[in-house]
C-alpha cells in the first residue's frame, strides 16, 4: 500500500495541474516571517545591496532633479529673458550642463544596480535551489509517500520562477519606487504644502479604488486556477489514456468534456485577467483627473494670487511652479501604481517561498548510526581494517568505554519481535520474527499490502520501527550509518527507475569505481548484455525518460544488472523480476542464482515458481507471517501455500 | 506556422480587432491630454483667466474620464478573446489529437502532447494579450507623438530622429544578444527538471546506492549553468532601463537649450513660436516615444520566447493522422473471421527494422486463439492491427471477409473489442468507466459483464458497489481488479472479436480459468484473441500461435506444440517444473 504513490507516474508527469491550484492562496496578507527569510538569503549579498540601494537612491534623484529642474528653466532662465533684446544664454548653459552631470551620474547608477541585481537574484535563487535539492536527498522516504510526485516538482517550478520574477524585478523596482515617492514627495513640499495635501486625498482615493478592483481580481484569479486545475487534470487523464479512448470511439465524447471544461476556464480566465489588465489604465487615467484638479487648483492659486505655503516659508505662486508640480505629482503617482501593480505577484512569490520554506523545514532523515563499514583484512581470526579494497567487510564499532570492535559483515539479518506502522495506529506488521543465515534465500510470499514489501523497507531503515529490533551480523541496525547499511544491501524493485544518462553510467550507479569491464560481465550475468548490444550505441546509448525506450522487461534486466555491479554481501529483490516473460526469465534464473550464491537474498515475488527455491518462505498476511518453511515442508502441510501454488487461491 | 494558428482564432478575430481599434484610441486620448494641459497653462494660467482654466480643465476631465472607458474597455476585450483564442487553440489541438491514430501518439508522446496542451497554450495566450494591445499602440503612440512634436516645433523635434534610431538600435541590439542565451537557459530547464523529476521518483534508488552527494552535485552543476546563463543574460537586458535614461535625458537637456532659446525668440507668444507650455508637452511626448520604443522592444522580446510554444502548437495542429476512414466505408462486420495474408509490420516508414514478418494467420469466427511468446516477440504489434490501430505495411488483413481499410472505423472498433496491456480506467464510478464500453448499458447488462469477467464479487463487496469512485489511473483498485474490469468493459460491447492483450496477467489462475470457461459458455460466437505469458491461460485455445522475434514461429494446439515447438515447451516446463514434482 505504501507503493501506491511512489509507482502513480501520472502525477509526476505533469505538474502544472496541482501546482496552479496552489498558488491561488496568494491573495492573502503580507507573510513577514517568509520576507524575512528571504532576505537572510540575501546575506551573503549585504556589500552589494548596499550599494546597489545607494545607486538606486542617486538613479532616483537624478529623476527627480529632472522634475524639478522644468521650475527653474522656465522661471530663472526663460522668464528673465523674455522681452530681453539680447538674451544671454551662458547661465543656461551652466545649469543645463550641471544637470547634465547629474544625469550621467544618474544613468550610470542605474546601470549599476541593475547588472548587481542580476547576479544578486539569480544567486539567491541558486542557493535556494541548491538547498532545497540537497534538502530533498536528505528527507525520510515517507515524506515522498504522503507528498505527489506534482507537488514536489512545483517546488521547483512554479514556486521557483515566481520567486524569481519577485526578486529580480519587483524587488528593485518597490526600492527605486519607494525612494522615488518619497524624494518627490519632498519636491512637492518644497513647491506648496496645500497642493501636496490635494495629491495626497487624491492618492487616498485612487488607492482606495485600487484595492477594489484588486480585490474583485484576486477572487476572479482564485476561480481561473480553479478552472485551470480541472482542465489541465482533464488533458492529463485524457492524454494518457489516449489508447483506451482510441480503442472504444469514445473521441466524439471526449471532445465534448474536454469544450464545457474549456469554456469554463476560459470565462474565468477571461474575468481574472480583464481585471488584471485594466488596473493600468485605470490608474493613468485616474492620475490625469488628479493633475487636472491640481491644474485647476494651482492656476486658480496663481490667478487669485494666494499665498502659497512651501516648505521653506510662503511665496507666491508662479507658472513655472505649476509646471514643476505636475510633473511632480505624475512621478508620484507613476510609482505607486507601479508598487500596487507589483503586489500581487509580491504576494503570490510569498506564498511560494512560505511553500519551499516549509519544505526545507520538513524533518530529515535522522541518522544517529556509529557503526561503519570497513574494508577489513582477517589475519589468524584477528580482523583488522585496511584502506584498500580487499573484498572483505567489516563493522567498525566503536563503544562508549572508548574501545573499538571489529565484526566480519556476513549478511545475517535476525528481526526480533518487530512491529511497524506507516500511520500510527494501523500496525501494518505485527510482531515479525525471522533469522536470515549468511547466504540463505528467504522469501517472502503474501498479497500486496500484505506486508511483504514493508520488511524489505525496515532492513534498509527506509523507516523506523515501532517495536522490536531488527539485528544485522548481531549489530542493532539503528546503530549503523544508514549509507553504510545502505551500502551493504542491494535492492531490486519491482518499478525500476534510471536516470538519464548512458547504459553504463546506470549500471555504475551503485559503484562509481566499476570498470567497464564489470559492468558488461554484471550485464551478462542479468542476461542483459544481448540487447545492449543492440542498441543503437551499446552500452554508450543515452537513456532518457527514465529509460521510456525499453520495455518494461529490459528496464528490469538493467535494474539487477546495476545491482550486481554494486556487488553487494545483502540482496534484496522485489518484484525484480514481475515483468520479464517466464521463458525470459528462465535464462536470467542461471544469472540470478549466480548473483544469489553466497549471498543473503530476500526474495518478493507473486510467481511461485520464483521462489521455490527458497531455503525458507514466509506466507504473509495481513503483516504477520502465517506459514513458513521450505517449498516442499509448505506444500506438505497442505496450507495457504499449497493453496496458492495449485491455484486455489488469488495474491493481488 | 502563424497561419495555422491564426486559423483558431475564429470568433475572437472581431475582439481582437476591437482591442486593437481601442487601443488606437487610447493612444490618441494620451496625445491629446498633454496638448490640453499645454493650452491649459498657456491660455488660462499664463492670460490670467479662471474661465479658460475651467475650459480647458472640464475638457481634461472628460478626456480622461473617456480614456478610462476605453483603457478598461479594451482591457477586458483583450483578456476575453486572448482567452478565447487560447481555448480555441486547446480545443483544435485536443480534437485533431482525437483523431490520431496509435503512430501519431507514439511519435509525439504523452509528455509532450500534455506540455502543448497546458503550457505552451499559456504561454501564447499571455504573448497573443500583450500582443495586440501594445504591439499596434507603440508604434501609433511613436507616430502620433511625433506628428504632434513637429507640429509644435519642427527644429526641436529634430532630436528624436537622432534619438529614436540610437535607442532602437541599442535595444535591438540586446534582444539580439539575449535570444540565444535564453534559449538555451530553457533548455538547461528542463534538464533540472527532469533531474528533479527523476529523483523524486527514483528517490529509494538514489537512498539504496547511496548516491544522495552524486545527484547533489549533478543537481548543482545544473543549477550553476542556470545562473551563469540567466545572470549573463539578464545582465544584458540591464542594459535596457539606463539606455533608454540617457536617450530620454539627452533628448530632454537638448530640448531645454533649444526650447529656451525659441521660447526668448518668440517671447512666450503662441502666435511667434514656441511657448512655456508647448515647451512641457514636448517634453512628456520626448517620453512617451521612447517609452513606446521599449515597448517594442518588450513586445519583440516576448515573441521571441513564445515562438518555440507557438512552433510547438502548430506542429501539433498540423499532424494529419496516419490512419482515416475509407470513402464509402463498410459499415458492419459480418462475423468474426480474421485472416492474416502474409503481413510484414514497421512502426515507422522510415525504419527497416521489421516488427512483423510474412504473417499468414486464419482464424475462424467464433475460436478461441492464445498467442504466446518472449518479450519483444511482436505479439502486442499483431493484435493491434486487427481494430486498424495500426496499418499493415505489406499484405493485407481482413476481418469477416473484407479488408480492416474498407471499414467505418467505428463499426470496425465497435465489433473488435480490445483490452490493452497498459490499460486505463478513468476518474469516476465504476459504472462510469464500464459504460465506455457501450453508453446505453442497462445496469442488467453491466452486471452480466461483471459476471463473466468475474469482477461482479469484488464491486458487491465495496461499500458503494457500482458506484464506487475510481481515482485517476484506477489507483484504488488492485492490478487484478482493474484487469477485471477493463475485461468487463470490453465485453459490454459485445463485440465480434475480444482481444485480451496479457490482460489477466494479474488475475490468479483460479479465477483466470473461470473467465476462460464463461467465455467460451456465454459468448461462444466471438472470436477471443488472448495473449498470455502462462500457458494455463491459452492452453484451452483452439489454436495456439507462438511468436518469436515478429515470425510466427509455430501453430498448433496445445499437445501438437510440446511435440513440435522448443519454444513453446521450455516455456511451458519453465512454468510446470515445480509443480509436476509435487503433483
Amino acid at each position: 500500500m505504501n507503493k501506491n504513490k511512489v509507482v502513480n507516474p501520472d502525477l509526476a508527469q505533469n505538474n502544472s495541474a496541482p501546482s496552479k491550484s496552489s498558488k491561488s492562496s496568494g491573495t492573502g496578507s503580507f507573510d513577514k516571517t517568509t520576507l524575512k527569510r528571504l532576505l537572510s538569503y540575501m546575506h551573503p549579498y549585504k556589500a552589494q545591496l548596499i550599494i546597489v540601494t545607494v545607486c538606486i537612491l542617486l538613479s532616483a534623484l537624478a529623476s527627480a532633479a529632472s522634475s524639478l529642474f522644468l521650475e527653474t528653466l522656465i522661471d530663472d532662465y526663460i522668464t528673465p529673458l523674455l522681452g530681453s533684446d539680447s538674451p544671454v544664454f551662458s547661465g543656461l548653459l551652466k545649469a543645463l550642463a550641471v544637470l547634465a552631470v547629474i544625469y550621467f551620474v544618474g544613468t550610470l547608477a542605474n546601470l549599476m544596480y541593475n547588472r548587481m541585481m542580476v547576479t544578486i537574484a539569480q544567486g539567491t535563487l541558486k542557493t535556494i535551489r541548491d538547498d532545497m535539492f540537497s534538502k530533498m536527498q536528505r528527507l525520510p522516504v515517507s515524506f515522498f509517500d504522503r507528498h505527489t510526485h506534482g507537488e514536489i516538482m512545483s517546488l521547483y517550478t512554479n514556486d521557483t520562477d515566481t520567486l524569481r520574477q519577485m526578486i529580480a524585478q519587483s524587488m528593485s523596482q518597490v526600492i527605486s519606487s519607494v525612494f522615488t515617492i518619497v524624494a518627490v514627495f519632498f519636491c512637492m513640499l518644497y513647491i506648496s504644502i496645500w497642493l501636496t495635501l490635494v495629491v495626497i486625498v487624491a492618492m487616498f482615493f485612487t488607492l482606495k479604488i485600487a484595492a477594489y478592483v484588486a480585490g474583485k481580481s484576486g477572487s476572479s484569479f482564485v476561480a481561473q486556477q480553479r478552472t485551470l486545475a480541472d482542465l489541465d487534470s482533464y488533458v492529463e487523464e485524457m492524454v494518457n489514456g489516449q489508447k483506451v479512448i482510441k480503442v472504444f470511439c469514445h473521441e466524439d465524447k471526449t471532445k465534448e468534456e474536454m469544450r464545457v471544461k474549456n469554456k469554463a476556464w476560459e470565462t474565468s480566465a477571461g474575468t481574472a485577467n480583464g481585471h488584471a489588465n485594466a488596473m493600468m489604465p485605470m490608474m493613468n487615467a485616474l492620475g490625469y483627473i488628479q493633475y487636472v484638479i491640481i491644474a485647476v487648483l494651482g492656476a486658480y492659486m496663481a490667478i487669485a494670487g494666494i499665498t502659497n505655503l512651501g516648505i521653506f516659508g510662503t511665496n507666491s505662486m508662479t507658472l513655472g511652479m505649476i509646471a514643476s508640480f505636475l510633473t511632480l505629482s505624475r512621478n508620484f503617482t507613476n510609482p505607486i501604481s507601479q508598487i500596487s501593480n507589483q503586489f500581487n505577484s509580491i504576494v503570490t512569490a510569498l506564498a511560494g517561498a512560505a511553500r519551499i520554506f516549509k519544505f526545507m523545514d520538513e524533518a530529515p532523515e535522522t541518522d544517529n548510526g556509529y557503526v561503519t563499514l570497513v574494508n577489513a583484512r582477517e589475519e589468524n581470526g584477528v580482523i583488522t581494517e585496511t584502506p584498500e579494497h580487499t573484498g572483505l567487510w567489516a563493522w567498525k564499532h566503536p563503544h562508549g568505554d572508548g574501545t573499538l570492535t571489529y565484526t566480519k559483515l556476513e549478511g545475517r539479518i535476525v528481526f526480533d519481535h518487530v512491529d511497524f506502522s506507516y500511520v500510527p495506529g494501523k500496525t501494518v506488521l505485527h510482531d515479525i520474527t525471522l533469522e536470515a543465515e549468511p547466504g540463505q534465500k528467504i522469501a517472502l510470499v503474501g498479497a500486496t499490502g500484505a506486508g511483504n514489501t514493508t520488511i524489505t523497507n525496515l532492513i534498509n531503515r527506509f523507516y523506523d520501527l515501532d517495536d522490536g529490533k531488527i539485528r544485522y551480523d548481531g549489530i542493532n541496525i539503528n546503530k549503523i550509518k544508514k549509507a553504510d547499511l545502505r551500502r551493504s544491501l542491494g535492492v531490486v524493485l519491482q518499478e525500476v527507475n534510471l536516470f538519464t544518462g548512458t547504459v553504463m553510467e546506470n549500471l555504475r550507479y551503485g559503484n562509481e569505481n566499476a570498470t567497464d569491464e564489470q559492468c558488461r560481465n554484471a550485464a551478462k550475468l542479468a542476461n542483459a548484455d544481448g540487447f545492449i548490444g543492440m542498441l543503437p550505441n551499446g552500452y554508450n546509448t543515452v537513456l532518457k525518460g527514465d529509460g521510456s525506450g525499453l520495455s518494461q522487461g529490459q528496464r528490469q534486466l538493467i535494474s539487477i544488472a546495476r545491482a550486481a555491479v554494486s556487488d553487494p554481501p545483502v540482496m534484496i529483490l522485489d518484484e525484480a523480476t514481475s515483468s520479464i516473460d517466464t521463458r525470459t526469465e528462465a535464462l536470467v534464473q542461471g544469472g540470478m542464482d549466480r548473483l544469489m550464491s553466497g549471498r543473503t537474498t530476500f526474495v518478493i515475488a507473486h510467481r511461485l515458481s520464483t521462489v521455490q527455491n527458497s531455503d525458507i518462505i514466509m506466507v504473509m498476511d495481513h503483516g504477520s507471517i502465517i506459514e513458513r518453511g521450505d517449498h516442499a515442508a509448505l506444500i506438505a502441510k497442505k496450507g495457504t501455500y499449497y493453496q496458492l501454488y495449485t491455484g486455489a487461491f488469488e495474491l493481488e | 506556422m502563424i497561419r495555422t494558428l491564426f486559423k483558431s482564432l475564429c470568433e475572437h478575430k472581431k475582439g481582437s480587432i476591437t482591442t486593437v481599434i481601442l487601443s488606437i484610441i487610447e493612444v490618441v486620448f494620451e496625445i491629446i491630454i498633454p496638448l490640453c494641459m499645454s493650452d491649459l497653462i498657456d491660455f488660462g494660467i499664463n492670460e490670467g483667466s479662471m474661465s479658460e482654466v475651467w475650459k480647458y480643465g472640464i475638457v481634461l476631465l472628460i478626456f480622461a474620464v473617456l480614456e478610462l472607458i476605453t483603457g478598461v474597455l479594451s482591457a477586458h476585450v483583450a483578456a476575453r478573446c486572448s482567452a478565447g483564442f487560447a481555448a480555441n487553440l486547446r480545443q483544435d489541438m485536443y480534437d485533431n489529437v482525437q483523431t490520431f491514430a496509435f503512430s501519431n501518439i507514439d511519435r509525439f508522446s504523452t509528455s509532450s502532447i500534455v506540455t502543448r496542451l497546458t503550457t505552451d497554450v499559456t504561454n501564447i495566450q499571455n504573448a497573443w494579450q500583450m500582443l495586440i494591445r501594445m504591439a499596434v499602440r507603440g508604434p501609433v503612440m511613436m507616430i502620433f507623438s511625433i506628428i504632434v512634436s513637429f507640429s509644435i516645433s519642427k527644429d526641436i523635434s529634430l532630436i528624436f530622429l537622432i534619438a529614436i534610431p540610437v535607442l532602437a538600435v541599442g535595444l535591438f541590439l540586446v534582444v539580439r544578444g539575449v535570444n540565444p542565451i535564453f534559449k538555451r537557459v530553457f533548455k538547461t530547464y528542463d534538464e533540472l527538471n527532469n533531474v528533479v523529476q527523476e529523483n523524486v521518483k527514483g528517490i529509494r534508488v538514489v537512498k539504496t546506492f547511496n548516491q544522495q552527494d552524486h545527484e547533489i552535485t549533478k543537481f548543482n552543476g545544473i543549477s550553476k549553468r542556470i545562473f551563469t546563463d540567466f545572470a549573463k543574460g539578464e545582465r544584458l537586458i540591464a542594459f535596457n532601463s539606463p539606455l533608454m535614461q540617457a536617450c530620454m535625458y539627452a533628448c530632454m537637456l537638448l530640448i531645454s537649450w533649444l526650447g529656451a532659446k525659441a521660447i526668448v525668440a518668440s517671447g512666450n507668444n503662441a502666435a511667434l513660436g514656441l511657448t512655456t507650455g508647448e515647451l512641457t508637452a514636448l517634453i512628456t511626448y520626448a517620453m512617451q516615444i521612447l517609452t513606446s520604443l521599449m515597448m517594442l522592444s518588450m513586445v519583440f522580446a516576448m515573441i521571441t520566447i513564445s515562438a518555440s510554444s507557438m512552433s510547438r502548437v502548430a506542429e501539433l495542429l498540423d499532424e494529419t493522422t496516419d490512419i482515416r476512414n475509407p470513402e464509402d466505408p463498410v459499415m458492419e462486420v459480418k462475423n468474426g473471421n480474421i485472416c492474416f495474408d502474409h503481413v510484414d509490420f514497421t512502426y515507422a516508414s522510415t525504419s527497416d527494422k521489421k516488427v512483423l514478418d510474412d504473417i499468414h494467420l486464419t482464424i475462424r469466427s467464433g475460436e478461441t486463439v492464445g498467442i504466446i511468446g518472449g518479450t519483444g516477440s511482436s505479439k502486442s504489434s499483431l493484435v493491434q492491427l486487427i481494430p486498424r490501430l495500426y496499418d499493415v505495411t505489406e499484405g493485407a488483413l481482413s476481418v469477416g471477409g473484407v479488408d480492416v481499410r474498407k471499414y467505418d472505423l467505428e463499426a470496425l472498433r465497435g465489433a473488435v473489442a480490445m483490452v490493452l496491456q497498459k490499460n486505463e480506467l478513468f476518474s469516476g464510478t465504476i459504472k462510469e468507466n464500464l459504460c465506455w464500453g457501450n453508453e446505453n448499458a442497462t445496469d442488467d447488462e453491466i452486471k452480466e459483464a461483471c459476471r463473466l469477467a468475474c469482477a461482479d464479487e469484488f464491486i458487491n463487496t465495496l461499500p458503494d458497489g457500482y458506484d464506487t469512485h475510481i481515482d485517476q489511473g484506477g489507483t484504488n483498485v488492485s492490478g487484478g481488479q482493474k484487469q477485471r474490469l477493463c475485461i468487463a468493459r470490453a465485453l459490454l460491447r459485445k463485440p465480434k472479436i475480444l482481444i485480451l492483450d496479457d490482460s489477466t496477467s494479474a488475475v490468479d489462475t483460479k479465477t483466470d480459468a473461470v473467465i476462460q470457461k464463461s467465455f467460451a459458455e456465454f459468448i461462444p460466437d466471438t472470436t477471443k484473441i488472448i495473449i498470455a505469458q502462462r500457458i494455463s491461460s491459452i492452453a484451452h485455445a483452439g489454436i495456439i500461435v507462438v511468436m518469436d522475434g515478429g515470425r510466427i514461429q509455430a501453430v498448433g494446439t496445445h499437445d501438437e506444440l510440446l511435440k513440435s515447438s522448443d519454444i513453446y515447451r521450455e516455456v511451458f516446463e519453465s512454468q510446470q517444473k515445480g509443480s509436476a514434482d509435487n503433483e
